[in-house]
């Protein structure tokens, strides 16, 4: 016996030696530790039980600190039914704990974790969990497939830590993640992950409904965009604007934050992206290793990240999926707001604001004095002209935010079209257009918080874009002149 | 004179319809289909047989837990089915309060089913009967390829609660048969063969007609996701098991003596 161990220990010294050999040494190192780790991990004992905490999003639970491992005991309800998608749309979710995505679970290292699945009575459909976290045949779909009204149970040891996905992988498998089937595990090491200020949980998913992206009343599911990949919904956190207005997730300045990002698919792949942050450390896919100093990270479906910053300043911070058409005409869009001081010489805001003519540029020059000249070429034109060119600056201007219809954007961005807030007074709508505009204001009985910036236009530009956009979409036709505007501006 | 002759075939007709799951049958001209799982060889013969146009609806069940006692709730052998039996069921003979008697007979499992329909020298119907009418629409024999026809069946999925509609109330397909899709799932006697492993994509391995993925190589028609979920389901119960939104009819096999 002692022979043959000692013999096993001399194979096995020759296979490190071998690999050792083959790799460069840093690489070696880092693997035995990971090596280590993962049996250390098998071997690590449960002392006591508890239940886990489980949260919806954009919560999470109680960082595990420096407790020891111990029993998780997980009771998991799938249920399937009706939730908004966007404004005046809803849609038939399946669900693990009633959210989308599920229910977040905080494990660490070492802790036995036993599983319970319950498929309410009400549903249709069988179901299963497969969590990315596990190691054992599928996941854990095989021992959780569950009729409706009926339960089972499964444990599995953590041994790797990190953030994983979980899903339901019963067939249908594509259209049980569709529907929303999917959340996050964490799997935090021996004594934790460092400590921060503020965590939130996030998940991008695609949704494909049967009528097009708006389109209103309960939207069934849709089969062959699904297999096309033709996506009419990509959201986080199940639902357009779950994380603007009221529902923006918030830090202070000077706060360090944490967000648990997953990807839930089933088709799209994220390139997840902070307006005007820069992530300090990335946990590259949700694993052990840490990228610094990122811009977008990539979250494929079926995996998830961790990324860290530090808010050095207040304001609105947009998140968003970067393949951008996403986040402005399909809903991947989210609103981190930070309150605090400013601190200038970190950004400075708008310093200065001049005219940009470069040679042989089509750009109108503003002159010094407006009084003289502007006012003859205004009045030259006619209503058809005026709407003809505000038609073209719309689109070059307002187009990304305001849509092509003035529709806007659910919980981002107001509607100009049958704008009950534009229709009411034009002085402010020029002011909007000369200053900008931020802070709450209720448009068509919605309530919304957004920033617009300041536009660099020329008066008649700004005469003629409004001019176009009061003569469009049943608003008043209100004829915007020139001379109104730099009243406006010189006045008020 | 006339009611009276009205009264009586009116009771009539009601005395037909309440002895116990003794509906309405049609008769099925069997032929050969290729069911989802399996090759496109693989072809299936059906011998013609009969089929209940209805669902076995809760007041046939009623009738039959009457007249056989041992099916009642109180009764049952913890054997034949499970704690969810007839659960919405004010007693061991009447109904819940919410419940249509009209609607679909569920909350009752493979024993149970199998029993009512002896009881009247029937038979549940086998998965490959059950598929072989169930993938008409009201115009065709063989509907499976029509996207409306998939359509619908998904749309039934996301409908709450259509156990406690009334019988009927969906549509007649080509055999004149009522409901198949649209109200409740239905038991079949060999509900089990297809055995899903419930990790869906692993069942692509396996050797016999075991499989269901839906990244499946077999699969016979890959857009046919309604019948992957019917797979799913059959595969996910047992014989005790009793649900909310699963219920029968019966069939019966036609005598060939030529």
């Amino acid at each position: 016996m002692k022979r043959l161990i000692s013999s096993l220990k001399i194979t096995s010294l020759a296979i490190v030696t071998a690999l050792t050999i083959a790799s460069c040494g840093n690489e070696t190192k880092e693997s035995a530790t990971n090596k280590k780790a993962s049996v250390n991990a098998a071997a690590i004992v449960v002392s006591g039980t508890i239940d886990a905490e489980l949260t919806s999003p954009p919560n999470v639970p109680k960082p595990v600190g420096n407790r020891p491992a111990k029993k998780l005991i997980v009771n998991m309800e799938i249920l399937e039914q009706e939730g908004t998608m966007t404004d005046g749309t809803t849609y038939i979710y399946w669900t693990f704990g009633g959210s989308v995505p599920g229910s977040f679970i905080r494990t660490r290292v070492g802790d036995e974790v036993e599983f319970t699945l319950s498929n309410h009575p009400d549903n249709k459909l069988p179901h299963n969990i497969d969590l990315h976290a596990v190691t054992g045949p599928g996941g854990g779909a095989t021992s959780s497939f569950v009729a409706p009204g009926h339960e089972k149970t499964f444990s599995f040891k953590c041994l790797n830590p990190g953030l994983y996905v979980y899903h339901c992988a019963t067939a249908p498998v594509g259209m049980h993640i569709a529907n929303g089937m999917y959340g996050l595990i964490l799997v935090e090491p021996e004594g934790g992950l460092p400590k921060v200020d503020k965590e939130y949980y996030l998940m991008q998913g695609d949704f494909y409904t049967k009528g097009a992206n708006g389109a209103p009343g309960l939207q069934a599911f849709d089969m062959k965009k699904a297999v096309a990949e033709n996506a009419d919904y990509v959201v986080f956190n199940g639902k357009v604007g779950s994380l603007t207005g009221d529902n923006a997730i918030t830090a202070n300045v000077g706060e360090t934050v944490r967000l648990y990002v997953g990807n839930g698919g089933p088709n799209l792949v994220s390139s997840f992206h902070v307006i005007g942050e820069i992530f300090d450390k990335v946990h590259v896919e949700g694993g052990s290793l840490i990228n610094e100093n990122v811009q977008t990270t990539l979250i494929p479906a079926g995996g998830a990240a961790i990324v860290e910053f530090k808010v050095d300043v207040p304001g609105t911070f947009i998140i968003v999926d970067h393949s951008i058409f996403r986040a402005f005409n399909k809903g991947a869009l989210g609103m981190l707001k930070v309150k605090g001081e400013n601190h200038v010489n970190l950004y400075s805001g708008v310093k200065q604001e001049g005219i940009y003519n470069p040679e042989g540029g089509t750009l109108q020059e503003m002159p010094d004095d407006p009084n003289a000249k502007k006012v003859v070429v205004n009045s030259n034109k006619t209503l058809e002209e005026k709407i003809k060119s505000g038609k073209d600056l719309y689109t070059k201007t307002c187009f990304a935010c305001h849509q092509a219809n003035g529709e806007g954007i659910a919980n981002a961005f107001p509607p100009l079209a049958k704008s009950d807030y534009l229709n009411a007074d034009v002085n402010r709508a020029i002011g909007i257009v000369l200053n900008g505009k931020t802070g709450e204001i209720t448009v068509n009985g919605e309530k919304y918080n957004s920033v617009m910036t300041k536009q660099t236009l020329t008066d008649v530009e700004i005469a003629d874009v409004l001019t176009y956009v009061y003569n469009s979409w049943d608003n008043n036709k209100t004829n915007v002149t020139t001379s109104q505007v730099q009243q406006v501006k010189n006045g008020h | 004179m006339k009611t009276i002759f009205r009264l009586v075939i009116g009771s009539l007709f009601l005395w037909i319809n309440n002895v116990n799951c003794q509906s309405e049958m049609v008769y099925i001209k069997g032929g050969t289909y290729t069911p989802l799982y399996g090759r496109d060889s693989l072809q299936v013969s059906i011998s013609d047989f009969k089929i209940d146009v209805y669902p076995v609806t809760n007041q046939e069940y009623l009738e039959f837990v009457k007249e056989h006692p041992k099916w009642k709730r109180s009764k049952i052998l913890s054997l034949f089915a499970d704690k969810s039996y007839l659960i919405n069921w004010k007693s061991d003979t009447e109904l819940g309060d919410n419940q249509n008697l009209k609607a679909p007979i569920t909350n009752i499992s493979w024993f149970a089913a199998n029993d009512c329909c002896q009881s009247q020298g029937k038979r549940l119907p086998t998965i490959d009967e059950w598929e072989y009418v169930a993938m008409a629409n009201e115009k065709m024999p063989d509907a499976r390829r029509l996207e409306n026809y998939n359509q619908y069946i998904l749309s039934w999925y996301e409908k709450p609660k259509t156990f406690n509609n009334e019988i009927g109330s969906s549509f007649k397909n080509y055999w004149n048969v009522w409901d198949l899709h649209g109200l409740v799932w239905e038991w079949t006697s060999d509900f089990n063969s297809v055995l899903i492993s419930g990790e869906s994509r692993k069942d692509v391995d396996n050797d016999s007609n075991l499989f269901c993925g839906s990244a499946a190589i077999g699969a016979t028609d890959l857009m046919n996701y309604a019948a992957f979920m019917r797979y799913a389901i059959r595969g996910s119960v047992k014989a005790k098991y009793t649900m909310k939104n699963l219920g029968f009819r019966c069939v019966k096999s036609i005598e060939n003596n030529n």
